[in-house]
């Protein structure tokens, strides 16, 4: 792949609707089934996802001419667990309550599949600026799925919307059990399938 | 299996039976034959002979504490002597963690008038049988698929064949075993003792891509035959946070060497069963006919649901 032709806009909102990681790439699932029960959760993940990428996106692509072909994913390991080193020693240092919520998952961003597909087939290719607004829109992509489920989840388990109570009652239980997130996640994709489908067939009457 | 296969496993069960002889008799004065949790709040201390009932049934003569914090004393609610007066049992206010040794300590025991002197008592669970809890409980009661939502890029990718999901289910058993053994053994042995906690993402990452690499390359020069099976998963092993989750869990729980090694193995075996499940359901899946939306990822998503509410029957289930 050339280096990229996209403005910064193109690239950012690429991360958030067509190659969303979460619901189009089907990439780094654990967290949104495990911990998107509400949406502060969402946001938090999402903040910490958002500050690996950018910062190791930018790294690679700073360092991209001084990396031997044959050591790259090392390198790419290596890089991402720097970063996630950092965010996890300020979180547990600043924020304790939210870093206890989150538990094992701001350790495992080191081994989400998006960060180190980005890398590969993004920023070792393109220069710093192109890739800091690609890891954005990675970031906020994964956010953006990450508060969608942890909104219906919310909404539906306990009625609260980060944290304010807005329905009164407690509509259905289960969705705040651990299991009910493979079912939002499930359907929520069924949905993203269902509106491309839509898109297509308008498309296609319209004989684009 | 060969001859010094059939050694090697003797040696280990011989090794096995060794630590449940060390970790079953830990009782440390001659007086006291045995010691041992009883229900979810009880400690029963057997005696050689009877004891007092006055000394026995005077809660200033024992003091319990976990192993670790040795200042949070236990508060004893209830002292019960058996009719022979050689066994008694003390109930506890808060249900005790078991899977910590407590330290019991009786003050002077008098048994017929005579002071036979303080005792210092370890009390905890049968190890062999703890030991099998932590396998069991990693396997199906904590399933790392089902209940703790790891590794699931790995799990729906490789869950379309039966063949396919009993090879990568191997394969990972394998891996986890070797790499969390030795990141068990830098972290205990290296990065605790230099205070190196802050690098343990960053090491336990490399060791788990050495690993890989190294069982990667083993195979291919021991068994080609083998390697051809199975090589293909190799590359994903990596790419599954439960082979990461694992060490993780290790350095936060301070578990030992066999402990390490029943939670890596109940690990990968039960991601095994996890994948045979799914890929078994899939299989059928093809057959049937599901709306155009929802066909690939999100049924597969609503069985993995389906799957996970099952394995949440299992949830708070304790075995020994």
């Amino acid at each position: 792949m050339p280096a990229t032709t996209k403005t910064n806009f193109q690239l950012v909102s690429n991360g958030i609707l067509n190659e969303n990681p979460i619901f189009r790439l089907a990439l780094s699932m654990c967290p949104a089934v495990g911990i998107s029960t509400t949406v502060m959760n969402g946001i938090m993940l999402g903040i910490a996802v958002l500050f690996v990428q950018v910062f190791s996106s930018c790294t690679i692509a700073a360092i991209k001419n001084y990396i031997h072909p044959r050591i790259r994913i090392p390198t790419y390991t290596l890089t991402i667990a720097t970063w996630v080193t950092v965010i996890d020693l300020v979180l547990a240092a600043y924020m304790p309550a939210a870093y206890k919520e989150m538990g094992i998952f701001v350790k495992l961003i080191v081994a989400f599949a998006i960060i180190t597909m980005r890398l590969e087939i993004f920023a070792c290719k393109n220069s710093v600026s192109s890739s800091f607004w690609d890891g954005i829109g990675m970031g906020l992509g994964f956010m953006f799925g990450m508060v969608a489920l942890g909104f219906v989840r919310e909404l539906l388990g306990m009625g609260t919307i980060l944290g304010y109570d807005v329905l009164g009652v407690r509509p259905l239980l289960f969705f705040v059990l651990p299991a009910a997130g493979f079912f939002c996640v499930g359907i929520m994709m069924a949905m993203f399938n269902y509106m491309e489908l839509v898109y297509n067939r308008k498309r296609r009457a319209k004989g684009i | 299996m060969n001859i010094s296969g059939r050694n090697y496993l003797f040696s280990a069960i011989l090794v096995i039976i060794g630590a449940f002889l060390i970790g079953g008799c830990a009782t440390e004065h001659r007086f006291v034959k045995k010691t041992a949790f009883k229900d979810a709040n009880q400690i029963i201390i057997e005696f050689a002979g009877p004891v007092d009932e006055t000394w026995a049934g005077n809660p200033s003569n024992y003091t319990v504490y976990e192993e670790p914090d040795p200042d949070i004393k236990l508060n004893i609610q209830d002292i019960r002597l058996s009719a022979d007066r050689k066994t008694v049992t003390l109930s506890f206010a808060d249900p005790l963690n078991q899977n910590q040794p407590h330290i019991l300590t009786a003050n002077n025991i008098s048994s017929e008038g005579k002071s036979l002197g303080t005792a210092i008592l370890n009390v905890r669970k049968v190890y062999l049988g703890y030991l099998f809890s932590i396998l069991i409980g990693a396997m199906i009661i904590n399933n790392f698929v089902f209940t703790k939502y790891l590794g699931l890029c790995v799990f729906f990718g490789t869950s379309q064949k039966k063949s396919t999901a009993v090879g990568m289910g191997i394969t990972f058993t394998i891996v986890i075993v070797v790499s969390a053994m030795m990141s068990w053994f830098l972290y205990q042995f290296v990065l605790q003792p230099y205070r190196l906690d802050f690098l343990q993402i960053v090491v336990f990452i490399g060791l788990v891509s050495l690993s890989v690499q190294a069982v990667d390359t083993i195979l291919r020069k021991v068994n080609p035959l083998l390697f051809k099976a199975f090589g293909v998963y190799l590359v994903l092993v990596i790419a599954n946070c439960i082979i990461i989750a694992v060490p993780l869990i290790l350095a936060d729980n301070s578990y030992n060497a066999f402990e390490s090694l029943m939670l890596a193995l109940g690990a990968g075996l039960g991601f095994l069963i996890a994948l045979f499940l799914m890929s078994s359901v899939r299989e059928r899946l093809e057959l049937a006919n599901v709306p155009p939306t929802y066909r690939g990822l999100p049924i597969a998503f609503v069985v993995a649901g389906l799957f996970a509410l099952a394995f949440l029957g299992f949830s708070g289930m304790s075995i020994f």
